[in-house]
């Protein structure tokens, strides 16, 4: 019964819920009972079963009285380890906050709770949402549950946000929470055969998430189906005064977007995506993605979005440089890490050695390189110059079409140890995916069908700012078209 | 530009991070493998492009200029690694 029941998505869940056919508790136990088998993966940081089965008790009290109160009352999520919870360790994968426990709650996260969701624990990341591989956590590396076929190699469920990742395919949590700067969403959630959505910069509060790349992060969901991202998106979203760039609009009800009618839409198709050397089968999905749209409706059209080379290295200027800024407060003073030393400059300088991984330290080093006298014109504004043209691309397009279609990565997951040597080739995993940070869209990942090593691969499809629901209506028809029902073996 | 392992020092220095010596000529490397990557950037010509600090096209919302929080310092000091008499320490900076 427990594996069946981990096994539904958060939609089939909450109707069970509602015909009282299993209770939160039930759920609940079985998520704690499969996020105990599957230790292994390294998933989560901390697991909190206590507050688990003191939330699905409130859920179902709540239910047996007739007052399930949101969008997700007693749904159990994981979340990732950027999201600063109340009294609970919130690390950002890094030593340098080992033992930091917020004296409050981040808005997306209370959101959650509002709505009536249950936290099993936190998920591991990147230190700082710094990586694609997760592999440059202090707390380890996270195990993607997916396997190649015919090789027991452990292969790494992406990053960032590889512990949400994982935590979901691995049928451990209906959902998680986790955020995306270049790509930390939808990359992993392309590795690992799960939905992921980052929305319009702006759409969720970033008040109380570990600051990355300020002008670039955003969080989002990551489920197992379309529809789940959409009801965790409607509670995960909204206006808040605490966050000066969190717009005020009404947060539409997602998941009626979901109608499966695209008749008339325009996608495109931008030619900069086809990379020499992409790997056909990923080509051969892109152009079975845009069958599916025509077969359903859509109109497909070649776009030019003529700057996208640039847009990796234009991110590489401009993510650490916020980060060199946004972790210039980790000095030993406040909270995290201290090593002593014999000056206040010495200590800062010992503290932030030893609190910071390798990763870490080298975008620190390059933001604070691109931002030094002397180099802030010449690396900093270019930068912010090419990032103008980068969205300008996209308001262009947009004048043609209502929504992009796109492969979500360059290659499926790949083992620890492959593309670790040059941190240039690890930056290429999001290359499908980072543009769309820097142009502040809405962008999505599906599974869509797998390799022939058997291993899932992802469309992504980008919208308009503030067009989630478009982008949610067409993933469910590529969802549909694609009927992606593998699932990793053993889970 | 290349960047030399006293540049790098450099940085570091202005970052507040200590790298131990031997730790500067690889780093370099790294750090110049990855801004030469960037170079290509100069390929554009971005004459007349207005920089682009962030993508919310509207003024920044502004409030009443009054203290609309605080009064908790244990809160405050909770995660203070070496907190004493109700403030945060440093190591001694005047003689």
């Amino acid at each position: 019964m427990s594996t069946e029941l981990t096994g539904l998505t958060i939609g089939e869940a909450l109707d069970g819920l509602a015909k009282k056919s299993f209770s939160s508790k039930e759920l609940t136990e079985a998520s704690l009972a499969a996020m105990d088998k599957h230790r292994d993966l390294n998933a989560f940081i901390v697991e909190t079963p206590e507050k688990a089965r003191a939330m699905a008790a409130e859920a179902d009290a709540r239910r047996a009285k007739g007052e399930a109160k949101g969008l997700l009352d007693g749904i159990p999520l994981a979340i990732k380890d950027l999201f600063c919870t109340d009294g609970v360790q919130t690390t950002a994968g890094s030593h340098i906050l080992e033992g930091f426990k917020p004296p409050y709650e981040s808005t997306v996260t209370a959101n959650l709770w509002k709505a009536g969701a249950v936290m099993l624990g936190k998920v591991n990341m990147d230190e700082f949402a710094m990586g694609s591989s997760n592999l440059s956590s202090y707390y380890g590396g996270v195990g993607n549950p997916w396997k190649r076929r015919g090789d027991n190699r452990r292969l790494v469920p992406g990053g960032s946000s590889g512990g949400s990742a994982a935590a979901v395919a691995a049928r451990m949590a209906f959902g998680a929470t986790a955020t995306d700067t270049g790509g930390s969403i939808r990359q992993p959630a392309a590795f690992t055969g799960t939905v992921g959505i980052k929305p319009t910069y702006g759409r969720c509060s970033r008040w109380g998430i570990v600051a990355f790349a300020s002008s670039l992060d955003q969080a989002g969901p990551m489920a197992r189906s379309v529809k789940d991202c959409a009801l965790m998106l409607g509670a995960m979203a909204g206006y808040d005064a605490k966050d000066s760039t969190s717009v005020d609009l009404p947060v539409p009800d997602y998941a009626k977007a979901l109608t499966g009618d695209i008749r008339g839409m325009r996608i495109g198709i931008p030619k900069e995506y086809r990379l020499d050397g992409m790997a056909p089968e990923i080509e051969k999905l892109w152009a079975k993605g845009a069958d599916w749209l025509k077969a359903a409706g859509a109109e497909i059209k070649e776009i030019s979005l003529p700057h996208t080379k640039y847009a990796l290295p234009t991110y590489y200027i401009i993510a650490p440089a916020e980060a060199s800024s946004n972790l210039a407060r980790y000095d030993g003073v406040r909270f995290g890490l201290r090593v002593p030393g014999e000056s206040l400059d010495d200590m800062y300088e010992r503290t932030r050695a030893e609190g910071f991984g390798k990763e870490v330290r080298r975008r620190i080093l390059i933001g604070t390189y691109v931002l030094s006298a002397g180099y802030y014109d010449a690396y900093y504004v270019k930068a912010q110059r090419l990032r103008a043209l980068i969205a300008r691309d996209f308001e262009t397009a947009y004048k043609e079409v209502d929504a992009i279609l796109t492969p979500s990565t360059p290659t499926a997951a790949f083992a620890e140890g492959e593309n670790t040597d040059d941190p240039v080739q690890m930056y290429l995993n999001d290359v499908f995916t980072v543009t769309v940070n820097l142009a502040g869209l809405p962008g999505i990942s599906v599974p869509a069908g797998l390799d022939a090593r058997g291993l899932p691969l992802g469309l992504q499809l980008i919208g308009r700012a503030f067009d989630e629901e478009s982008l949610f209506k067409v993933a469910g028809v590529i969802e549909s078209s694609a009927g992606f029902k593998a699932k990793p073996e053993g889970f | 530009m290349s960047l030399d392992t006293k540049t790098v020092a450099h940085i570091a220095t202005l970052a507040r991070i200590r790298v131990p010596a031997e730790d500067l000529p690889g780093l370099a490397q790294e750090l110049n493998g990855i801004m030469t990557w960037i170079e290509q950037l100069n390929e554009v010509d971005t004459t007349g492009i207005e920089p682009m600090a962030g993508v919310t096209h509207r003024n920044l919302p502004q409030r009443q200029d009054a203290v609309t929080d605080g009064g908790y310092p244990d809160k405050i000091l909770l995660n203070a690694p070496d907190a004493a008499h109700g403030f945060f320490t440093v190591p001694k900076v005047v003689e």
